[in-house]
């Protein structure tokens, strides 16, 4: 059984590789219910535990991958489980990008260029939207948000680790007052 | 930028993508990525981000991974994209491992989730601005405000499905745009 165990990783995160259309957060709820309720890889107590680590370390979300192959196998599982997620649709991606960039400059081209830009644009919103739903935090989320946005454009060599450490200064201040508000 | 030896090398696509991995707290990476190789490197034009970043996220992937191999690919083909993914994945591979022995400690002290959620707020200011970019041009073109607001609505707020959306206000798009390609030709 255990010598299946880097099969059964690839069997289960390709799959999710090539059908996370819309980016890692699409396919989380799948891979919650595989990696917990299927192969009991982790408990879901453990599952809340790494998406949380995966949110305070710095990259991708999907990294919560690398976790979950990590404390399946070690390292050999971390490298496992990440390549299963990324390679896949890294090849598909690299495949088209090449094919888009040979048919540069003929009609159906620009047209899909220009047409799907603004898809871009609405899905990132979308994502903005989500992101902050999850964090909770309602207006001042989104006041942080649009002020960091505001600073950093009106000063874009501004190092951006100063604004989000200013952030999370704000949401501490915010609960501070609030607690002792209701501490009176 | 068209001059081919000012194109930047395998190592400098590698350390860019590098030191995204290990700088983008709290998510937002998207914005970095604009950051780093359109704002500050003018690597590619922003034009050409803005059709990656639609291919990347109509692509099946991560959104992010997808838009290194695509900004990789256009730099320096095969060699680019792979050092552009490596190098951002390499930092967040080793830091959140790192995080899950250090997890149990961090999470004793007090307001690291309020910070956290601070942080994470903070770090969408970056994508924020890249829809500002967006959104921009798209004030003098109402088939594109439409077809961002159609697709915004439907995903962001009915949370209705993406690749359907993305099939069906796409398609009217780019039809709609062809059109007036051709009449742009005369």
């Amino acid at each position: 059984m255990k010598d299946d165990l880097p099969l059964a990783l690839i069997a289960v995160f390709v799959p999710f590789s090539l059908a996370s259309i819309g980016g890692g957060i699409s396919v989380m709820a799948g891979i919650q219910h595989e990696t917990v309720d299927v192969h009991h890889w982790v408990t879901a107590r453990d599952f809340v535990d790494l998406f949380a680590i995966s949110r305070a370390a710095p990259g991708p979300g999907s990294m919560l991958t690398t976790l979950i192959g990590w404390h399946v196998m070690g390292w050999t599982g971390a490298i496992i489980a990440t390549l299963s997620l990324f390679v896949p649709s890294s090849l598909l991606c690299y495949g088209v990008a090449l094919v888009w960039r040979r048919y540069r400059g003929r009609r159906w081209h620009t047209a899909m260029e220009m047409g799907l830009t603004p898809i871009g644009i609405g899905l990132l919103l979308a994502g903005v939207v989500s992101i902050l739903r999850i964090g909770g935090g309602g207006f001042l989320a989104w006041a942080v948000a649009f002020g960091s946005a505001g600073l950093m454009a009106w000063r874009p060599r501004l190092p951006p680790l100063l604004v989000f450490a200013l952030g999370g200064i704000i949401f501490i201040v915010a609960r501070a007052i609030a607690e002792g508000r209701m501490a009176l | 930028m068209s001059d081919p030896s000012s194109r930047p090398t395998i190592t400098a696509i590698f350390s860019v993508f590098l030191r995204i991995g290990l700088l983008s707290f709290g998510g937002g990476v998207t914005g970095w990525v604009f950051r780093e190789v359109v704002t500050l490197r003018h690597w590619i034009e922003e034009d050409e981000f803005m059709s990656g970043l639609a291919m990347s996220q109509i692509l099946p992937g991560t959104n992010i991974g997808n838009l290194s191999i695509y900004v990789g690919q256009r730099l320096r083909g095969g060699l680019g994209a792979a050092a552009a993914l490596v190098g951002l994945l390499c930092g967040p591979f080793f830091s959140v491992i790192a995080l899950v022995s250090a997890y149990s400690t961090i999470r004793e002290v007090p307001f690291v989730d309020t910070a956290m959620n601070g942080i994470a707020a903070a770090a969408i200011g970056m994508v924020l601005i890249i829809v500002g970019r967006g959104a921009r041009r798209f004030v003098m073109d109402p088939a594109a405000a439409m077809a961002m607001l159609a697709t915004f609505v439907s995903v962001g707020l009915l949370h209705w499905s993406l690749p359907l959306t993305a099939f069906i206000v796409g398609t009217i798009s780019v039809l709609v745009a062809f059109l007036r390609t051709k009449t742009h030709e005369g």
